[in-house]
């Protein structure tokens, strides 16, 4: 049985040393330039906040927005956790990129052939038993990569250890359904640009509960439609035959 | 320049101008990529190629099948008259949304994939189904005109024969993919400014779709009376008029309850750009046009009737674009204007669909119905009457 994987950042021991970009492009074959935000070819980027990093990345999310609006099936979240694109199925809709409630998918603007481009968590290194290649690369610890489980109860330990350094929560516990990346922070999130308002449900509830409804519009108005057309039609034929019987037997219509 | 538009004609240059400038911009598109024609960003995927061509694309269809379940499920067969121009509307507006989604889809090419590579989760799947089968149907429904013309009496008579079941799964998958349009949004919940943002979006989307097909029936009849020189049919015009008011009165109640439920009623005076966009819709494309046609003067007045026609598509596109852009560009953190190519290839589409309109009416038995000008408002009425009249005296005899 597989684990699902994650990765706890620690934003307290980021240095800002950006080794994990660096890492990242190495092993997904990018151009080494350093990359101060996402892009089709920056799979992670380091944002500051007055001396504290944050690492931005695609957040691999138990109940992946992308995954469910994809018309084509084209994002799968893996077992292990990484969500992973197939760029042969895409047919560039980018209604991932409108719903990804991160923000996080990036696309060829420039290219004729565009692809999506984000973070898939090193799954090729995972399935060899590797971790992935930031985490490996991170000289501070402050990305650890692990099983999802040990990693939230050592963010717990840490943040409950000492209350007085860490905020009391694990952004990526809940949010929207619970997320592969988690982190612990000294700053309140809101300040560092996360979005805190997050609903914990997955959002594709959401449109879930409107397509759920298809079966019952369809039988239902089916029906209906079916009904109305058979009384209004047959209400003509009877005008019909009634005339007819009027002309044929004229005296019935004088009663 | 004064010569060369009398000579042409103004509609006409004007209508080479949108085409030569389409035509380049669709060539910048296809060969340099969505981010050299566009002003679309990782910040906001999704511009005026939706909100306009899809969105608005698929509602102005609207009246497609909401006029054929009038004629064929309820029976009142007094609209046939303008049936088949309105099914032309609807079939015109699903194949540009398809050309305008081609322009959009970053690998079109791809578009099939949705046929076999299935996702029942999506709403984009839902929404890529309902258009493929609709426009399918929408071409079965226009079919016998086609082939009137080319007196294929025994085709006509198979297509006939499926008619009914055809109207009717016509009717149920525009109800879907009226709703689904809304049901896209419900996803961005974060994202989209509270004013719009509603898990009734899909019924919101269903109802004002209804109430903007009625406005585009009146629209294109009056476009296509002055085109062709024919007369209108007022007194069926104006019954339209009258499901398109009840239809916006459903909408701004369900509207008003809905932003008391969420308890957003206070944002109607939050002085914001969004606000602003807001009321303009609501009163350009609800309020004005709801007390206009509630008038039974202003319905009677042909210029009244065009107006409120005008004034209800035009507050339907304005909804769509808010929903589209307006809506969500506080929380993307960009704003987005569209570029003239963007512009000019959706100018382009709205042409070809002008122009296709009138070589199929102008070649093809669309207008079949006897012209009769309406210096009398009344004559199918009194046509009814006299029918009314004559059935009774004969009884009696």
């Amino acid at each position: 049985m597989l684990k699902k994987k994650a990765m706890l950042i620690d934003l307290t021991l980021c240095v800002g040393c950006n080794a994990c970009q660096a890492a990242c492009k190495e092993t997904n074959h990018m151009p080494e330039k350093e990359e101060k935000s996402l892009s089709p070819t920056t799979y992670t980027a380091l944002d500051e906040y007055e001396g504290v990093f944050v690492r931005r990345m695609c957040q691999h999310c138990d109940d992946p927005t992308c995954a469910s609006v994809c018309p084509v099936g084209a994002f799968t979240k893996m077992p292990e956790g990484p969500v992973v694109y197939d760029v042969d199925k895409c047919i560039g809709c980018r209604y991932c990129m409108q719903a990804c409630p991160f923000q996080v998918p990036r696309y060829e603007w420039s290219s004729t052939y565009p692809r999506i481009q984000k973070c898939v968590m090193c799954h090729e290194r995972l399935a060899k038993g590797l971790p992935t290649a930031c985490s490996e690369a991170c000289p501070t610890g402050a990305t650890k990569f692990g099983d999802r489980d040990e990693l939230l109860t050592e963010a717990y330990t840490r943040i409950t250890g000492e209350p007085d350094k860490y905020v009391q929560k694990i952004y990526g516990e809940k949010e929207v359904g619970g997320t592969s990346i988690l982190y612990i922070s000294s700053v309140p999130f809101e300040n560092l640009g996360f979005r805190t308002t997050l609903q914990t449900t997955p959002l594709p509830q959401l449109t879930w509960n409107a397509l759920s409804k298809i079966p019952g519009v369809v039988s239902v108005g089916g029906a209906m439609l079916f009904g109305i057309w058979w009384i209004t039609n047959r209400r003509e034929d009877v005008k019909e035959y009634e005339q007819k019987n009027n002309t044929n037997h004229p005296t019935n219509g004088k009663s | 320049m004064k010569k060369l538009l009398t000579t042409f004609g103004f509609w006409k240059v004007t209508a080479v101008a949108i085409m030569l400038a389409g035509l380049y911009s669709t060539y910048v598109r296809f060969f340099h990529g969505l981010g050299a024609a566009t002003n679309l960003s990782d910040q906001f995927p999704w511009g005026i190629w939706i909100g306009f061509d899809v969105l608005c694309g698929v509602g102005l269809a609207a009246g497609g099948f909401t006029l054929a379940a009038i004629v064929y499920i309820f029976n009142l067969k007094r609209f046939e008259p303008i049936i088949r121009p309105t099914i032309l509307t609807a079939f015109l507006g699903y194949v540009l949304v398809v050309v305008g989604l081609m322009f959009d889809l970053g690998r079109p090419l791809q578009i099939w994939h949705a046929i076999i590579m299935w996702n029942p989760r999506s709403v984009m799947f839902e929404v890529a189904w309902c258009v493929m089968l609709y426009t399918t149907v929408l071409a079965l429904e226009f079919s016998p005109v086609i082939l009137e013309k080319f007196k294929m009496t025994k085709t006509i008579k198979m297509v006939k024969r499926i008619s009914i079941p055809l109207i009717i799964v016509g009717v149920l998958l525009s109800t879907l993919h009226q709703s689904s349009l809304g049901s896209l949004y419900l996803i961005v919940p974060e994202k989209m400014y509270p004013l719009w943002y509603s898990a009734y979006m899909p019924v919101f989307f269903y109802t004002s779709a209804i109430a903007a097909g009625c406005g585009m029936i009146i629209f294109e009849s009056f476009i296509s009376s002055r085109a062709f020189k024919r007369g209108l049919e007022m007194d069926l015009l104006n019954e339209i008029a009258r499901v398109c008011v009840m239809m916006l009165g459903v909408y701004a109640v369900m509207k008003f309850v809905d932003l008391t439920d969420r308890k957003m009623l206070s944002l109607l005076t939050v002085p914001r750009f969004e606000t602003y966009m807001y009321w303009l819709e609501v009163i350009i494309g609800v309020i004005v046009p709801f007390v206009m046609f509630t008038q039974r003067k202003i319905r009677r007045n042909p210029n009244g009737l065009f107006i409120g026609a005008a004034l209800v598509v035009v507050g339907f596109i304005m909804n769509r674009m808010n929903i589209a852009i307006t809506g969500m560009e506080g929380w993307s953190g960009t704003s987005y204007v569209p570029s003239w190519m963007e512009f000019t290839i959706t100018m382009m589409i709205v042409t070809i669909g002008f122009m296709a309109f009138y070589f199929i009416a102008k070649y093809f038995p669309v207008f079949t119905h006897e012209e009769h000008h309406d210096d009398g408002e009344d004559t199918h009425a009194a046509i009814a009457w006299k029918r009314d009249i004559e059935a009774v005296s004969q009884i009696r005899n």
